[in-house]
């Protein structure tokens, strides 16, 4: 009997896991194409436009595309946890944060065949460009106490305008190589470089994470805002931190989208990848409503959400289409890690054990 | 089903993870009774209530209603509500952003379409029948705590119910709000509803109770009519030790602070934004003292701006004679100042962190944002005051919300505890808990004093403040009135100084 309660309560801990729903899902699509197409993780060497051997595949491109996401979750997954609600405006500020990195490499001419300005200078002003856009955002949260997603629609709506005031109206175009290297390959490496960033930065919050208080304090703010003024935290400071956090996160995001291209589109540009970084975080097993927070559960999300992507493009599902396939699998999952349908489900597997008992 | 009975619940078990929270548990609840469930924190009331209301699905047994032939099945509180079984709950479960009518229909209309005129007209008759002062049409969250409760058990009345369970609905009310409450609850008796009564407070239970259940650890320890039940043997039951603890508590108080020597902490003319009148107070190394008066008379304001909770407008604070500047409650804390305050749920716990993280919170605070606690040292820390404190809790790790409200308390203790602060404010740190965890919290409060600690210590149970304090400060409409030490501590000179009268 006792043996069986520890059986139960593993099957309980299994499918109550934070992470439960995020690796079921990636384990869930691995299978799908493994069934219908084992080819689908074919990985092989090639060349590029520039006579570089590199890898590609399926699975390259999803651990390519998603670094911008990757690194939005991260951002997005501590404004969440400390202020309960979400930033609408990353993709409008991805937007900005490229125009800016453009703009200093292009030298502010139309088109350019070297950089004009220091690749980190002009990154590093990106940086504090959109640090400067996520404190407005985060002052107007924790100081004006405006619920984020109504503060972030200002820079929703006004963000790719700012964008192409920057450049004055005009698309900015780089066509020096160097500039290329962190949006595609590095001279000599055949895995794309975004995938080194991203793995830098979630080594970077890894770190942050570990080595100071950020996750208690964000946490213990976005639970009881009250209780951690009276320990002597300051919640609004705190709010504001994460969104800041979330520019920054943003601003390299950013600088990985201009990379791949060299160039800008004001209106079309990250669009929409607001809502894919929040589902990400949701993805993770992490309320929306704010509190605690598992990081890496909206890192496993937003690769999930591009394996998705991937597996529908290989399809050749049209990219029209591609939302409302997107939308029925995010139901399904949605559904399943809801708290109701978890407990019906762990209960369904404890009565069935306990038929299956019965019968023995 | 017994003669008489309205509701039978018998065999009753509940199973959480690692504890056994109720074991074959039988209630018998009969028509036109009001009947006490008692027991200490943790003891299974809060989890027998939510069994039977179809919060929490029961693991065994049966429940029985007047009426039904076969037992009945509850698998949501609205099953239980079809049923007439109806609940008021500790805190408000209302939507303070409705008005008083829609929160007492919510859920029950017909169709899709409410008739809002006839809304509120029925609500405004029950309000005027229950002589609750609210108009139907107003907004909830303008209503004081109290008016909310009633709200909530005027609407539970009106469902018509057979039954009717009270889960500490009189712990946020005052005096004459509570007797009003009782006649409510008598009228209902005489209409032959069956009112399950949960409070710790005893002599509400002998006032209004016809019969007592009591749990302890999660098992039944009996039924019992009242008048058959004296008060001594009654929490003898619950706490399932002799009484000789609570005897011992006063003797143990004679230690004296050296009320010649320095003060630990002197404010002047203090006052804050919270509307209370410049006040000063002083304590000493090794003194217990306490604000007293009555609810809302600025209480718990005098020690939230000693400890910088709310915005300081005026005055001074010394510390061993040397002036310091409290603005915020960091400052306190680094000047060694520990604040337990008197909201558990809303100002103390954070609810999901585990009981760790809400131990460490407030010296990792102090300590800094670059320098966290290792695992190992917060769980060495942890675990010293779960055991020091006898916190019941599956594991340092468990969400502090799942504790019961005493070892949530407890948990807050450990908290400042930790931070060993020269002066700890314990602000009402005994509401809404069991008598066992009052007790002790009491007696570390003597023995934090006799460690050298000073102690301000607020209650709304004058005869704790009595049992602890060796000076009292009383206040009256958010002034301080009064101070009363030595012989003068007695229950009826602090009455007639909260009363006043101003003659002498």
């Amino acid at each position: 009997m006792k043996e069986k309660r520890s059986n139960e309560s593993f099957f309980r801990r299994l499918t109550r896991h934070q992470l439960f729903i995020p690796v079921a899902a990636l384990l869930a699509l691995v299978l799908f194409n493994l069934i219908a197409d084992p080819s689908f993780f074919a990985i092989s060497l090639k060349e590029n436009s520039l006579g570089n051997p590199v890898l590609s595949g399926n699975i390259i491109s999803v651990l390519d595309n998603a670094s911008e996401l990757v690194l939005l979750a991260i951002g997005m997954t501590l404004v969440t946890a400390s202020s309960g609600g979400q930033d609408i405006s990353v993709g409008a500020t991805m937007a900005i944060a490229g125009s800016v990195i453009l703009r200093l490499v292009c030298g502010g001419q139309v088109s350019a065949d070297t950089m004009q300005a220091p690749l980190f200078l002009a990154v590093l002003a990106g940086i504090v460009v959109t640090m400067a856009f996520g404190a407005f955002n985060g002052a107007l949260v924790a100081y004006f106490k405006i619920q984020p997603m109504v503060a972030t629609l200002i820079m929703f709506t006004a963000g790719r305008s700012i964008a192409a005031w920057i450049n004055n109206n005009q698309l900015p175009f780089i066509n020096d190589v160097a500039f290329k290297y962190a949006g595609t390959f590095l001279p000599g490496i055949p895995v794309p470089t975004p995938v080194f960033i991203t793995l830098f930065m979630i080594l970077v919050f890894w770190l942050v994470l570990k080595f100071t208080n950020l996750g208690l304090y964000t946490q213990a703010v976005g639970i009881n805002a009250n209780s951690s003024r009276l320990n002597g935290l300051d919640p609004k400071k705190i709010k504001l931190l994460t969104y800041v956090i979330l520019g920054a996160c943003v601003a390299i995001a950013g600088f990985i989208r201009v990379s791949r291209s060299g160039s800008i589109n004001y209106s079309r540009i990250a669009e929409n990848i607001e809502m894919d970084a929040i589902l990400a975080v949701a993805l993770g097993g992490n309320s929306l409503g704010g509190g605690k927070f598992n990081v890496y559960g909206s890192i496993l999300g937003a690769y999930v959400i591009q394996f998705l992507t991937t597996t529908l493009y290989k399809y050749n599902v049209p990219s029209t289409a591609l939302p409302a396939y997107k939308a029925v699998v995010v139901i399904l999952l949605v559904v399943l890690s809801a708290p109701v349908v978890r407990e019906k489900l762990s209960r369904m597997k404890k009565s069935s054990a306990k038929a299956a008992k019965e019968v023995a | 089903m017994q003669e008489g009975a309205i509701l039978e619940m018998r065999g009753i078990s509940k199973f959480f993870p690692g504890v056994k929270a109720l074991q074959n548990v039988d209630f018998t609840l009969r028509a036109g009774e009001i009947h006490a469930l008692m027991g200490e924190n943790g003891a299974g009331k809060s989890t027998l209530i939510k069994c039977l209301t179809g919060v929490y699905p029961k693991d065994e047994g049966e429940i029985y209603m007047a009426g039904h032939d076969k037992a009945v099945t509850i698998r949501s509180p609205q099953d239980a509500q079809n049923i007439g079984i109806s609940t008021v709950y500790q805190e408000i479960t209302l939507c303070p952003n409705l008005t008083v009518a829609e929160n007492m229909y919510i859920g029950r209309t017909k169709g899709s379409l409410a008739n809002w005129r006839k809304m509120n007209q029925g609500a405004g008759k029950i309000l005027r029948d229950l002589g609750i002062p609210a108009a139907p049409n107003q907004q909830l969250s303008s209503c004081s705590i109290a008016v909310q409760q009633m709200v909530a058990i005027a609407r539970a009345v009106d469902m018509d119910c057979k039954v009717l369970i009270l889960d500490e609905p009189t712990s946020s009310l005052d005096e004459q709000e509570v007797q009003k409450l009782f006649g409510l609850m008598r009228d209902l008796k005489a209409k032959g509803v069956g009112i399950i009564f949960v409070t710790h407070f005893l002599e509400q239970v002998y006032e209004v109770c016809d019969r007592i259940t009591v749990l302890r650890d999660g098992q039944l320890v009996g039924e019992y009519v009242i008048e058959d039940m004296p008060r001594v043997l009654l929490v003898s039951k619950m706490l399932g030790k002799d009484l000789d603890d609570m005897a011992d508590i006063k003797s143990e108080s004679g230690t004296a602070a050296d009320m010649s020597s320095t003060p630990v902490l002197e404010a002047k003319d203090l006052c804050s934004n919270a509307g209370i009148k410049p006040f000063d107070f002083s304590i000493h190394k090794g003194e217990v003292n306490g604000f007293t008066g009555l609810l809302g008379s600025g209480r718990s304001e005098c020690v939230r701006a000693i400890f910088g909770a709310d915005r300081v407008t005026g005055g001074s604070v010394k510390m061993d004679g040397k002036d310091v500047k409290i603005h915020k409650p960091l400052d306190a804390m680094k000047s060694g100042i520990g604040y337990l305050p008197e909201d558990r749920k809303g100002d103390g716990i954070v609810g999901d962190l585990s009981v760790r993280e809400n131990i460490i919170l407030a010296l990792q605070v102090m300590k800094g944002f670059f320098r966290p606690f290792s695992r190992a040292q917060a769980e060495k820390f942890a675990d010293e005051y779960i055991k020091r404190l006898e916190i019941k809790t599956a594991s340092s790790d468990t969400p502090i919300n799942s504790l019961s409200g005493g070892n949530q308390q407890k948990c807050i203790v450990a908290r400042w505890l930790l931070t060993d602060p020269k002066y700890l404010i314990l602000d009402e740190p005994t509401r809404g808990i069991d008598i066992g965890t009052k007790i002790e919290i009491q007696k570390l409060v003597l023995q934090l004093a006799a460690e050298g600690k000073s102690v301000t210590f607020i209650s709304s149970e004058i005869d704790e403040m009595l049992r602890t304090c060796s000076r009292l400060i009383v206040m009256r409409d958010r002034k301080a009135v009064g101070e009363l030490s030595g012989e003068d501590l007695t229950q009826s000179k602090i009455m007639a100084t909260i009363a006043g009268g101003d003659k002498q």
